[in-house]
């Protein structure tokens, strides 16, 4: 069958003007978003409502860095989704490849353990971890809100998927060498790992700028607040300012989408791996 | 030890312990936190804290809010879990078929609201809510349909935040779906094909058999995330109107971190982890039982 005829066949055109409906269904409330970020204020309040701005403009994003801080909400959010990266893949890279290819006793146990933990909601320790981090002199800080990305399960459990496939003997041939196993996994193991690694790093990145209720509980100085916690914050106060709503919202996850589009790749697979081999 | 035992336990003591201090400790508390009655003057001074037993269960049984929230929770459960697996099946289905042109384009499209801020889509769709100038109204109203109150009205304030729920998160479900039907053999196919099975059959037999596994475990983690509802009533409704959107998880955030009762907050948090716990163990017998059967 060629490939001419099969285009005109009406059953494909259908599936693909549905698949062209329902991306444009599912993508409206995001550009709709943008749209009314650049209306003059007031216009979006108007039946039926506009779609396209009629003089675009940014006074809405002037507003917001220059009269309501929304930049320093941006470079917390930016740090604290950096911190949470380089913490995370500390601790999650060597644990993962030790799990997958190092030996010691009470490994396996201790894995299954670790997997049967995942369905364990991070909610349920919610309050006793703000106590202890309480006790700490934690609450309020930057250490506070970073604390739950040390322990992130289900990173050690991606890396180690994947580092299963590390050959053995590229371990054994550094042994040979007489390098120290931290070594063997600085120098051999690493750059292997390096998809896994965008990937997880990407997972905890836009994990960590998305989280909503654990920065609202441990942060309550608002200079420190990440943009989720100060959007919701304004959009209480601002119930009314519709055009000032939609660029905070745009300030807020148009970084999280770009970075998404640049690393898709890394993105889909990591969840697709993830999914399959659990 | 050996040396080389040695160096593998400094591989992964650190995130143990992280796992231990961070996650482990603070869930085991939260049981012990249930039995006492810690609130705001046991915060200021630990020495105000008692150990009550089970008063902090029996106590929450007699409020009607937080039957009101198991109750809304429920519903969400309910109705979110099938509407959700079945809209992200549904797409997974039409992104696997062979006619389709463009592929990672719908993709990407479909998937693009799941990496989005919660809070920020949260705040977007509460205005595509808006009763009088909101783009939904509008749409149904092109429809024939009468503008609905969607957040100012208690009948109409669950669905309208399911919507979106459904919405932000069914591109998760159609990732994990799709990865399992590309691993489904095509001559499977062939062969109902060629025996004459019309689509709906080869759904049926070939298609649903071979993503059974992939179909319990969305369900579980779509059951666990609909328990998990927290920020979305939070941004949209504020629980309201008439406490028609207040969820477990909602409900112990205001009892634990507006008005500090720690105590009772942590008896709702121990209700929400086997409330959890029983369900995934329901959905596991059951998937085994069809199985076996």
């Amino acid at each position: 069958m060629s490939l001419a005829r099969r285009r005109f066949r009406p059953a494909a055109l259908l599936l693909n003007v549905a698949a062209a409906l329902v991306a444009l269904l599912v993508l409206a409330p995001l550009v709709w978003m943008i749209a009314v970020s650049l209306m003059s204020t007031g216009e979006a309040a108007a039946f039926p409502p506009p779609i396209l701005p009629d003089q675009p403009t940014l006074e809405h994003y002037r507003v917001l860095f220059f009269d309501y801080g929304v930049g320093r909400y941006l470079l917390n959010s930016a740090f604290l989704a950096a911190a949470a990266t380089v913490l995370a893949l500390l601790f999650t890279l060597p644990a993962g490849y030790a799990f997958a290819k190092l030996r010691f006793k009470g490994r396996e146990r201790t894995f299954q353990a670790l997997v049967g933990a995942l369905v364990i909601p991070g909610q349920i320790g919610m309050l006793p971890l703000f106590l202890m981090l309480k006790y700490m002199g934690l609450v309020n800080t930057y250490a506070g809100a970073l604390v739950p990305w040390l322990a992130g399960i289900f990173g050690i459990f991606l890396v180690r998927q994947y580092a299963l496939s590390v050959p053995d003997e590229m371990i054994e041939a550094g042994r040979v060498d007489g390098a120290s196993e931290w070594q063997i996994f600085r120098r051999l193991i690493l750059p292997t790992l390096q998809p896994v690694i965008v990937t997880l790093a990407l997972f905890v990145f836009l994990g960590s700028w998305n989280d909503f209720i654990w920065p609202l509980i441990i942060l309550s100085d608002q200079d420190l607040y990440t943009l989720p916690v100060a959007l919701a914050a304004l959009s209480r106060e601002h119930v009314q300012d519709n055009e000032l709503m939609m660029a905070g919202s745009v300030v807020t996850t148009l970084p999280v989408l770009v970075v998404f589009l640049v690393l898709q790749r890394y993105y889909l697979s990591g969840l697709m791996a993830g999914s399959v081999k659990g | 030890m050996t040396r080389r035992e040695r160096s593998a336990w400094s591989f992964v003591a650190p995130a143990l312990l992280a796992i231990g201090f961070f996650f482990a400790l603070p869930t085991f508390a939260a049981l012990l936190l249930s039995f006492t009655d810690f609130d705001i003057y046991a915060l200021s001074d630990i020495r105000n804290l008692r150990f009550v037993g089970l008063d902090n269960y029996a106590a929450l049984v007699e409020r009607p809010l937080f039957w009101k929230a198991m109750g809304n929770t429920m519903w969400f459960v309910l109705l979110g879990v099938p509407l959700t697996v079945v809209t992200s099946l549904a797409a997974a289905l039409l992104l696997n078929s062979r006619m389709l042109r463009w592929k990672p384009l719908w993709r990407l499209a479909f998937f693009a609201p799941f990496v989005t801020t919660l809070v920020a889509t949260a705040v977007v769709w509460r205005y595509l809510l808006h009763t009088r100038y909101g783009l939904i109204n509008y749409g149904l109203g092109e429809l024939g349909v009468e503008p609905v109150d969607w957040l100012g009205d208690p009948r109409a304030s669950l669905p309208a935040i399911l919507l979106f729920v459904v919405w932000k998160t069914f591109g998760y479900n159609m990732i994990i779906f799709l990865a399992a039907l590309q691993t489904t053999s095509e001559d499977l196919y062939e062969a109902a094909r060629i025996d004459g099975a019309g689509w709906w059959a080869r759904f049926r037999h070939v298609t649903l058999p071979a993503i059974g596994p992939t179909l319990l475990l969305v369900s579980i983690l779509s059951v666990a995330g609909f328990f998990q509802l927290f920020a979305e009533p939070y941004v949209m409704t504020q629980g309201g109107p008439a406490q028609s959107t207040v969820t477990v998880l909602y409900f112990m955030f205001e009892e634990g971190f507006k008005w500090w009762n720690l105590g009772t907050a942590s008896a709702v948090a121990v209700i929400l982890f086997v409330l959890i716990f029983i369900l995934t163990m329901i959905q596991l017998w059951f998937s085994r039982r069809r199985e076996t059967a």
